[in-house]
């Protein structure tokens, strides 16, 4: 009698489990911000992949009998003083922007992380130590220390560009993994953790990260969108990239001057790329911060 | 009954919308509160006594609708009124006090000009709002208003807070004022003023009152009529001493049957439990709403919907079997559980654990405070420790310094079967770590969140019984089924479990490296009573089997009493009096304990003196000199002991075989007092 009843209640409980996760995926596929925000960036990514298949013509191939001719059914997005075509080099610059913002990203978050746990559960004077470095390194505008370091470093890699960016992205994330640790550390399955023998590796990475991705998984894309931001501006100011490449901000940096021609096709496109990739990036932060509840 | 009740709910349906989904929580409430009355709603938590209460006043969450029914103000249904008359009603005719006066009332300003605006909102000028604010005070018996109005929420203590939050309440002179677990955060001796500060205000003004609480008790103490919420429906209602006496439905005798009353105890009598869980927001039934859990349930009981049925009076019960309510079989489940402990020879009694001169200090702000003063305990193979005492007073510091989370002072020994320990946890060996484990408080932080039920117990074994993991996994499941957490949860998250199954939970964990002795820290606080029950008697059946011994720490007295075998007292960090559990609650009583015992709101109704403690606890960075009990204690004066209490401080002696004191008043004379 009474292992019927536990067992339905068992059965019950995973039910309700069930229950859960499916109204919470109903949730998150109608909350319209992290739909379309999730198309615009499949489209970039699809593009960053399969690029090289889609775009009708080479990086730099040149057509001379147009040039600087507005868009038409030939050239849906027109060509530039060079005779290129604009939708060519949108499409094949999007695997360069998409990589290294990503790249970066990333790697501002993985070191930010440790750095974050790492403070937020010795507290102490590593952290003072820590917090404070962080603070001085945040004082400074992004740019400035990205164009310092790749004027300092002779440097025109994308590699370098990347390792500035996620060094300058580090004490944001760190901060806010930082902060969500300091809570976390003090609940009692820490305790518990360290009743049992664990070793501190173990209790940061094993115990007590799986706990603040949500913050983490936030703050990444909100970087994501500036990472995005810093490396169109650098390869616009041509810091960053190589010369040549095709890539949204240099195309905008070689083809600004012909706006007073009304060329406007030659820099308008890459323009809306970086705009709609940013701001696809940027829904998906905000519809993760309403499902997360942050 | 031809006076217009204030408070009328009529067959009241509230539902929230959770996940996009409308679920019910109220289901075809009603009752109703004659002027001056004080109505009490009980039940345990989920069951919709706050939406009652929020209800009343319009006042429900975001994503919470009246779907059905109406609410009657004198006669007014407040549910077709526009926004502007219900505000108009709050400000004027209802007031609310919250369960946590700390967040009731707002931090950034200060006392004085909130309770002020009050007055102000109803149209007084700001310089005699702040002179009402004055009397406001005044009326809650709080000493220095004027020093109180000045301060901020944060510097006033849970008491103050909470009777600054009822003057506020009371400012407008409301006719119906809504109560919702006005002392659940308090300490005992808080509650017990707080309490008797509305009795007496109810006396004067005349007010009526919707009284919500979980803890019957408190609830018999307060109200004049009670009604019975499960699942979201009314289940029974009556005046206060024939629900008492006559409870007549299966949830309102199980509920009055699983709670450690007086002079229960371990060793002669099993609790009560009621078996499964309240339904989940939002279950629809075809027949009666605890049908699934009631013992008595026959066929009708799950098909049809039963009425309610008069009883004696106004004494009702939505029950087919009313008649037969107290005859509702007994139910307490049994646990089955191959004893794995280490195979140790000890007798019961035998000294298992020796802590001596233990203190510890904390830096705050740059000041030295002693939170822990030297305290000196033993604990006896299988025996159970009872540790009570105040918030503050370090009962939980104490646990984690015999468990090595904390490093106590220079002097301070913990001993295990005659062995000194290591200071902290690093440099225990696995075999002592595991050898003292810890039941926590709240299992919701207790339980990594994000690791399965199985990984929780498995590690557990793993790493303090070096098995293999599958070896440990096998053994967390069968410790796991024992505790009677069922095969099919094992591979759930904590977030997927009741709150019983969560410690039940902690508890398979605590016992994963066989331990000699488990601390348990509050561990039934956060349950509802009916599941206080099976765990306590979890833990007796673990003790019985395996000669565990027990570190208990709860405030609840009757708790306390029924598992402890010896009970330590405490106050500002030291140890004030320490005995058999018999002597501790049966007297000669420390005055301390005495004052602590006599605010508990007595249970069967029957009325006892209360033995107050005057002002507040003393900050232990600044403890009275002397005595540190000296300041509050209600057998100071007149005792001939003045002095000596004041310029000295006590020693714990053997004031009678096995009991100890740490008082100047000698054993003879206080019971001579205390007769």
């Amino acid at each position: 009698m009474t292992e019927k009843k536990l067992s339905s209640l068992a059965e019950r409980s995973n039910a309700e489990r069930q229950q859960i996760r499916r109204e919470r995926m109903q949730l998150v596929l109608r909350n319209k911000t992290f739909l379309v925000g999730a198309v615009i960036l499949a489209f970039w990514v699809i593009l960053a992949i399969f690029g090289n298949l889609i775009a009708p013509r080479g990086a730099s191939d040149q057509d001379f009998e147009y040039v600087s001719v507005g868009p038409s059914l030939k050239y849906w997005f027109g060509t530039d003083a060079n005779g290129q075509d604009v939708l060519s080099r949108v499409i094949l610059g999007t695997r360069l922007i998409v990589v290294m913002s990503f790249t970066a990203t990333a790697l501002g978050t993985v070191v930010g992380t440790a750095l974050g746990l790492a403070a937020g559960y010795f507290k102490g004077k590593f952290d003072m130590i820590v917090m404070r470095l962080i603070e001085a390194i945040s004082a400074i505008p992004v740019l400035i220390i990205a164009l310092l370091a790749i004027a300092a470093l002779e440097g025109r890699s994308p590699t370098l560009t990347v390792i500035v960016i996620g060094f300058v992205f580090t004490p944001n994330i760190g901060r806010t993994v930082r902060a969500a640790v300091l809570g976390e550390s003090e609940l009692e399955y820490v305790a518990a953790a360290r009743l049992r023998t664990e070793r501190t590796p173990h209790i940061l990475f094993r115990e007590i990260l799986p706990n603040v991705l949500p913050p983490i998984i936030v703050e990444f894309t909100v970087r994501l969108g500036y990472a995005i931001f810093a490396i169109a501006t650098l390869s616009f100011l041509g810091a960053g990239v190589e010369y040549g490449s095709p890539n949204w901000g240099s195309q905008i940096a070689e083809n600004w001057g012909s706006i007073y021609a009304n060329v406007w096709w030659a820099t308008a496109f890459p323009a809306l790329a970086i705009a709609s990739l940013a701001v696809s990036v940027n829904l998906i932060s905000d519809s993760l911060l309403e499902v997360f509840e942050i | 009954m031809s006076e217009t009740p204030t408070l009328e709910l009529r067959n009241l349906e509230v539902a929230y919308t959770v996940r996009g989904i409308d679920r019910q929580v109220l289901r075809d409430v009603s009752f109703s509160i004659a002027p001056g009355e004080a109505y009490g709603l009980v039940g345990e938590s989920g069951c919709g006594k706050s939406t009652a209460a929020f209800a009343a006043m319009r006042y429900l969450p975001r994503n919470g609708k009246i779907t059905g029914g109406s609410i009657l103000f004198e006669g007014n249904n407040i549910v077709d009124m526009s926004d502007g008359q219900v505000s108009d009603l709050r400000r004027s005719a209802i007031s609310m006090v919250y369960q946590n006066p700390a967040t009731a009332l707002n931090p950034t300003i200060r006392v004085g000009d909130q309770v002020a605006e009050v007055f102000q909102l109803n149209g007084v000028s700001k310089s005699d709002a702040l002179a009402m604010a004055e009397q406001a005070l005044t009326r809650v018996q709080i000493a220095d208003p004027i020093q109180v109005l000045r301060r901020y929420a944060h510097q006033l203590s849970g008491g103050m807070a909470q009777r600054v939050v009822i003057a506020m309440a009371l400012a407008s002179n409301p006719r119906l004022l809504v109560m919702d677990e006005p002392t659940t955060g308090l300490d005992a001796t808080v509650e017990a003023e707080v309490l008797d500060l509305v009795r007496e205000l109810r006396r004067d003004t005349g007010t009526a009152v919707l009284f919500i609480s979980h803890n019957l008790g408190v609830i018999r103490h307060m109200c004049d009529r009670v009604g019975v919420l499960y699942a979201g429906a009314l289940v029974e209602q009556g005046a206060t001493a024939d629900l008492f006496n006559n409870p007549s439905h299966p949830y309102t005798v199980g509920l009055l049957r699983c709670i450690p009353r007086g002079g229960l105890h371990k060793s002669t009598d099993r609790l009560d439990t009621i078996p499964g869980t309240p339904p989940a927001l939002g279950t629809k039934f075809d027949g009666c709403v605890f049908a699934a859990r009631c013992a008595l349930a026959e066929d009708k009981c799950q098909s049809s919907q039963p009425q309610m049925v008069t009883i004696k009076g106004n004494h009702v019960a939505r029950c087919f079997l009313s008649d037969k309510a107290s005859s509702l079989p007994r139910s307490a489940e049994q646990i089955e559980f191959a004893s794995q402990s280490a195979t140790t020879a000890h007798e019961v009694g035998e000294t298992l654990l020796n802590v001596s001169h233990l203190s510890k200090v904390f830096t705050q702000d740059g000041h030295q405070v002693r939170v822990i003063n030297d305290v000196s305990l033993t604990l006896g193979v299988g025996e159970t420790l009872g540790l009570v005492g105040e918030s503050g007073s370090g009962k939980t510091t104490i646990a984690k310094l015999v468990l090595g989370l904390t490093a106590p002072e220079e002097g301070g020994v913990v001993s295990l079967d005659g062995k000194g320990l290591a200071k902290t946890l690093n440099r225990r060996d696995v075999h002592d770590v595991g050898a003292m484990q810890i039941v926590f408080q709240n299992p919701d932080q207790a339980l990594n969140r994000r690791h399965s039920v199985t990984r929780i117990v498995g590690r557990a074994v793993e790493r303090l019984r070096s098995f293999s993991v599958s070896e440990s996994i096998d053994r967390a499941h069968e410790l796991l089924s024992g505790m009677r957490v069922e095969a099919t949860l094992h591979s759930a998250r904590p977030v997927q479990l009741s709150g019983g199954l969560k410690q039940r939970v902690a508890i398979s964990r605590a016992f994963a490296g066989a331990p000699q002795i488990v601390v348990c820290d509050e561990p039934t606080s956060a349950l509802d009573v009916s599941v206080q029950a099976a765990i306590l008697n979890l833990l007796v059946d673990l003790q019985k089997q395996d000669k565990t011994s027990f570190i208990f720490i709860s405030h609840d007295l009757g708790v306390v009493r029924y598992i402890s075998d010896r009970i330590a007292v405490l106050y500002l960090g030291r140890v004030v009096e320490f005995g058999s559990s018999q002597r501790v609650f049966n007297g000669p009583f420390h005055p301390y304990t005495e004052a602590l015992l006599s605010s508990v709101p007595n249970f069967d109704g029957s009325i006892r003196k209360r033995i107050p403690l005057t002002g507040v606890v003393p900050s232990p960075s600044n403890p009275p000199s002397g005595c540190v009990l000296n300041p509050r204690c209600p057998r100071k004066a007149g005792s001939g002991y003045e002095t000596l209490c004041e310029t000295e401080e006590p020693n714990l002696t053997e004031v009678e075989p096995g009991h100890f004191m740490r008082c100047h008043i000698p054993v003879a004379k206080l019971k001579q007092l205390q007769s």
